[in-house]
Protein backbone atom coordinates (compact mmCIF):
# COMPACT_ATOMS: atom_id res chain seq x y z
CA UNK A 1 0.00 0.00 0.00
CA UNK A 2 1.05 3.73 -0.42
CA UNK A 3 1.49 5.40 2.69
CA UNK A 4 1.73 9.48 3.66
CA UNK A 5 2.37 10.93 6.98
CA UNK A 6 1.44 13.89 8.18
CA UNK A 7 3.04 15.00 11.26
CA UNK A 8 2.04 18.11 12.99
CA UNK A 9 3.50 17.32 16.74
CA UNK A 10 7.34 19.20 17.89
CA UNK A 11 9.98 16.87 18.87
CA UNK A 12 10.74 16.33 22.71
CA UNK A 13 6.96 17.74 23.34
CA UNK A 14 4.36 15.46 22.80
CA UNK A 15 4.21 11.38 21.87
CA UNK A 16 3.41 12.78 18.66
CA UNK A 17 6.74 12.76 16.60
CA UNK A 18 8.12 9.37 18.62
CA UNK A 19 5.16 7.48 17.37
CA UNK A 20 4.96 9.10 13.54
CA UNK A 21 8.74 7.82 13.34
CA UNK A 22 8.14 4.16 14.82
CA UNK A 23 5.04 4.00 12.09
CA UNK A 24 7.36 5.06 9.49
CA UNK A 25 10.13 2.55 9.83
CA UNK A 26 7.17 -0.38 10.27
CA UNK A 27 5.67 0.94 7.11
CA UNK A 28 8.63 0.31 5.16
CA UNK A 29 9.93 -2.69 6.95
CA UNK A 30 6.32 -3.71 5.52
CA UNK A 31 7.65 -3.66 2.31
CA UNK A 32 4.40 -1.07 1.94
CA UNK A 33 5.72 2.51 0.12
CA UNK A 34 6.01 5.56 2.26
CA UNK A 35 5.79 8.34 -0.23
CA UNK A 36 7.22 10.86 1.98
CA UNK A 37 6.52 12.53 5.40
CA UNK A 38 4.61 16.04 5.47
CA UNK A 39 6.01 18.39 8.89
CA UNK A 40 3.26 20.79 9.09
CA UNK A 41 1.73 22.93 12.41
CA UNK A 42 4.42 22.19 15.20
CA UNK A 43 5.64 19.40 13.55
CA UNK A 44 8.06 21.45 11.71
CA UNK A 45 10.54 21.41 14.65
CA UNK A 46 11.11 18.29 13.43
CA UNK A 47 13.58 19.46 10.90
CA UNK A 48 15.77 21.65 13.38
CA UNK A 49 19.25 21.02 11.88
CA UNK A 50 20.91 22.25 15.41
CA UNK A 51 18.45 19.95 17.43
CA UNK A 52 20.83 18.79 20.42
CA UNK A 53 18.64 15.95 22.38
CA UNK A 54 21.02 14.39 25.27
CA UNK A 55 22.59 10.77 23.97
CA UNK A 56 20.59 8.93 25.94
CA UNK A 57 17.63 9.91 24.51
CA UNK A 58 16.42 9.07 20.68
CA UNK A 59 17.67 11.86 17.98
CA UNK A 60 14.31 12.41 16.31
CA UNK A 61 15.93 15.11 13.22
CA UNK A 62 18.86 12.26 12.53
CA UNK A 63 15.92 9.49 12.89
CA UNK A 64 13.97 11.15 9.82
CA UNK A 65 16.90 11.45 8.31
CA UNK A 66 18.16 7.83 8.38
CA UNK A 67 14.87 7.02 7.17
CA UNK A 68 14.98 9.22 4.35
CA UNK A 69 18.70 7.57 3.37
CA UNK A 70 17.66 3.75 3.89
CA UNK A 71 14.07 4.13 2.03
CA UNK A 72 14.19 7.27 -0.51
CA UNK A 73 11.47 8.79 1.92
CA UNK A 74 10.79 12.48 1.05
CA UNK A 75 10.92 14.77 3.78
CA UNK A 76 8.93 17.72 3.09
CA UNK A 77 8.17 20.92 5.33
CA UNK A 78 5.57 23.16 5.00
CA UNK A 79 7.15 26.33 4.48
CA UNK A 80 5.01 29.18 5.62
CA UNK A 81 5.02 26.94 9.02
CA UNK A 82 8.46 26.68 9.09
CA UNK A 83 9.58 30.39 8.32
CA UNK A 84 7.26 31.99 10.64
CA UNK A 85 8.98 29.48 13.32
CA UNK A 86 12.61 30.36 12.44
CA UNK A 87 13.46 27.38 10.37
CA UNK A 88 15.21 28.33 7.10
CA UNK A 89 17.07 26.47 5.19
CA UNK A 90 20.83 28.05 3.60
CA UNK A 91 18.32 29.76 0.37
CA UNK A 92 15.51 31.40 2.91
CA UNK A 93 18.12 32.10 5.59
CA UNK A 94 20.03 34.23 2.56
CA UNK A 95 16.89 36.06 1.38
CA UNK A 96 15.80 37.15 4.52
CA UNK A 97 19.25 38.36 5.57
CA UNK A 98 19.59 35.89 8.40
CA UNK A 99 23.27 34.49 9.86
CA UNK A 100 23.22 30.23 9.73
CA UNK A 101 20.51 28.30 8.50
CA UNK A 102 18.33 26.14 10.71
CA UNK A 103 16.94 23.32 7.91
CA UNK A 104 19.35 20.93 5.55
CA UNK A 105 18.91 18.69 3.31
CA UNK A 106 17.09 15.91 3.04
CA UNK A 107 14.36 18.29 4.59
CA UNK A 108 13.19 20.33 1.69
CA UNK A 109 10.91 23.30 2.33
CA UNK A 110 8.09 23.41 0.33
CA UNK A 111 4.74 24.45 -0.06
CA UNK A 112 0.60 23.11 1.47
CA UNK A 113 -0.39 21.95 -2.41
CA UNK A 114 2.22 19.03 -1.49
CA UNK A 115 0.32 17.98 1.12
CA UNK A 116 -2.60 18.21 -0.20
CA UNK A 117 -1.32 16.18 -3.41
CA UNK A 118 0.02 13.88 -1.16
CA UNK A 119 -3.16 13.34 0.32
CA UNK A 120 -4.63 12.58 -2.73
CA UNK A 121 -1.84 10.23 -4.04
CA UNK A 122 -1.64 7.77 -1.02
CA UNK A 123 -3.92 5.12 -0.02
CA UNK A 124 -3.81 6.43 3.48
CA UNK A 125 -2.36 9.78 4.89
CA UNK A 126 -2.09 9.08 8.67
CA UNK A 127 -1.55 11.77 10.99
CA UNK A 128 0.14 12.45 13.98
CA UNK A 129 -0.10 15.67 16.51
CA UNK A 130 0.08 16.34 19.94
CA UNK B 1 -32.36 11.98 1.17
CA UNK B 2 -29.34 11.23 3.42
CA UNK B 3 -27.69 10.14 0.15
CA UNK B 4 -29.00 13.21 -1.69
CA UNK B 5 -27.21 15.40 1.12
CA UNK B 6 -23.56 13.43 0.90
CA UNK B 7 -23.78 13.96 -3.00
CA UNK B 8 -24.15 17.80 -2.09
CA UNK B 9 -21.12 18.29 -0.08
CA UNK B 10 -19.14 15.05 -1.77
CA UNK B 11 -15.42 17.27 -3.09
CA UNK B 12 -11.99 15.91 -2.29
CA UNK B 13 -10.81 17.07 0.73
CA UNK B 14 -12.74 18.03 3.80
CA UNK B 15 -11.11 20.15 6.49
CA UNK B 16 -11.95 19.51 10.25
CA UNK B 17 -11.46 22.51 12.18
CA UNK B 18 -11.89 21.84 16.08
CA UNK B 19 -9.91 24.66 17.60
CA UNK B 20 -11.20 28.60 18.44
CA UNK B 21 -9.73 31.13 16.43
CA UNK B 22 -7.44 32.30 19.64
CA UNK B 23 -5.01 30.48 21.74
CA UNK B 24 -3.59 28.22 19.20
CA UNK B 25 -2.60 28.48 15.34
CA UNK B 26 -4.81 25.47 14.72
CA UNK B 27 -7.42 26.80 13.10
CA UNK B 28 -5.27 29.62 11.06
CA UNK B 29 -2.81 26.57 10.13
CA UNK B 30 -5.87 24.40 9.65
CA UNK B 31 -8.10 27.25 6.94
CA UNK B 32 -4.37 27.71 4.97
CA UNK B 33 -5.01 24.09 3.85
CA UNK B 34 -8.01 24.76 2.78
CA UNK B 35 -7.65 27.85 0.59
CA UNK B 36 -4.04 26.14 -0.91
CA UNK B 37 -6.18 23.09 -1.51
CA UNK B 38 -8.94 25.73 -3.00
CA UNK B 39 -6.11 27.21 -4.94
CA UNK B 40 -5.05 24.07 -6.72
CA UNK B 41 -8.92 23.51 -8.37
CA UNK B 42 -9.68 21.14 -4.97
CA UNK B 43 -13.33 20.77 -4.26
CA UNK B 44 -13.09 21.52 -0.07
CA UNK B 45 -15.83 21.28 2.67
CA UNK B 46 -15.22 23.03 6.22
CA UNK B 47 -16.41 21.06 8.87
CA UNK B 48 -16.55 23.52 11.95
CA UNK B 49 -16.70 20.92 15.23
CA UNK B 50 -16.96 21.81 19.12
CA UNK B 51 -14.62 24.76 19.82
CA UNK B 52 -14.01 25.22 16.19
CA UNK B 53 -17.59 27.11 16.14
CA UNK B 54 -16.81 29.46 18.12
CA UNK B 55 -14.48 30.69 14.63
CA UNK B 56 -17.90 31.59 13.05
CA UNK B 57 -19.30 33.70 16.02
CA UNK B 58 -19.59 37.39 14.82
CA UNK B 59 -17.35 40.54 15.64
CA UNK B 60 -14.35 39.28 16.46
CA UNK B 61 -10.95 41.54 16.36
CA UNK B 62 -7.11 40.61 16.19
CA UNK B 63 -6.85 40.76 20.02
CA UNK B 64 -4.21 42.40 22.08
CA UNK B 65 -1.68 39.54 21.14
CA UNK B 66 -1.40 41.16 17.87
CA UNK B 67 -2.08 37.67 16.04
CA UNK B 68 -3.78 37.16 12.81
CA UNK B 69 -7.76 37.09 13.23
CA UNK B 70 -9.48 34.43 11.19
CA UNK B 71 -12.03 36.40 10.42
CA UNK B 72 -10.73 38.13 7.53
CA UNK B 73 -10.20 34.36 6.32
CA UNK B 74 -12.87 33.48 6.56
CA UNK B 75 -14.84 35.86 4.57
CA UNK B 76 -11.60 35.21 1.41
CA UNK B 77 -13.79 31.58 1.33
CA UNK B 78 -16.25 32.81 -1.01
CA UNK B 79 -13.81 34.21 -3.48
CA UNK B 80 -11.87 30.51 -3.36
CA UNK B 81 -15.03 29.15 -4.16
CA UNK B 82 -15.34 27.30 -0.81
CA UNK B 83 -18.95 27.18 -0.35
CA UNK B 84 -19.51 24.27 1.56
CA UNK B 85 -19.62 25.05 5.34
CA UNK B 86 -20.87 22.89 7.61
CA UNK B 87 -21.58 23.06 11.47
CA UNK B 88 -21.83 20.44 14.01
CA UNK B 89 -25.28 21.09 15.67
CA UNK B 90 -24.68 19.59 18.62
CA UNK B 91 -21.35 21.78 19.40
CA UNK B 92 -23.38 24.94 18.61
CA UNK B 93 -25.90 23.48 21.72
CA UNK B 94 -23.40 22.84 24.01
CA UNK B 95 -21.60 26.40 23.42
CA UNK B 96 -24.91 27.80 23.67
CA UNK B 97 -24.73 29.36 20.63
CA UNK B 98 -27.59 30.32 17.88
CA UNK B 99 -26.54 28.84 14.82
CA UNK B 100 -28.60 31.89 12.85
CA UNK B 101 -26.47 34.71 14.20
CA UNK B 102 -23.28 32.73 12.73
CA UNK B 103 -20.41 34.11 9.58
CA UNK B 104 -21.20 33.18 6.75
CA UNK B 105 -24.67 30.94 7.12
CA UNK B 106 -22.73 27.33 7.71
CA UNK B 107 -25.44 24.10 7.50
CA UNK B 108 -26.27 22.40 10.57
CA UNK B 109 -24.77 18.60 10.57
CA UNK B 110 -25.96 16.02 13.15
CA UNK B 111 -23.78 13.67 14.64
CA UNK B 112 -25.14 10.81 12.70
CA UNK B 113 -24.29 12.31 9.34
CA UNK B 114 -20.48 12.70 10.65
CA UNK B 115 -19.23 9.10 9.00
CA UNK B 116 -21.39 9.77 5.74
CA UNK B 117 -19.68 12.71 5.25
CA UNK B 118 -15.69 11.77 6.28
CA UNK B 119 -17.07 8.89 3.52
CA UNK B 120 -17.82 10.97 0.73
CA UNK B 121 -14.69 12.95 0.92
CA UNK B 122 -11.32 11.10 -0.66
CA UNK B 123 -9.26 13.01 2.11
CA UNK B 124 -10.07 14.41 5.78
CA UNK B 125 -7.42 16.16 7.45
CA UNK B 126 -8.45 17.19 11.01
CA UNK B 127 -6.75 20.75 12.62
Amino acid sequence: MRYGILLMGAPYSSQAAHSALRFARAVAGRGHRLEAVFFYHEGVHNAARLAAPPQDEPHLVDGWAALSADHGVPLQVCIAAALRRGLLDEREAARHGKQGHSVEPPFELTGLGQLVDLGLRCDRLVTFGP
Amino acid sequence: MENDEEQDVAGDLLVILRHGPHGSSWLREGLDAALVAAAFGRRVTLLFMGEGVTALVPGQQRGPLGQKGTAPTLEMLEMYDIDSLLVEAEALSRLGLDGDELMLSPRRVEAAALPGLTACHSLVLTF
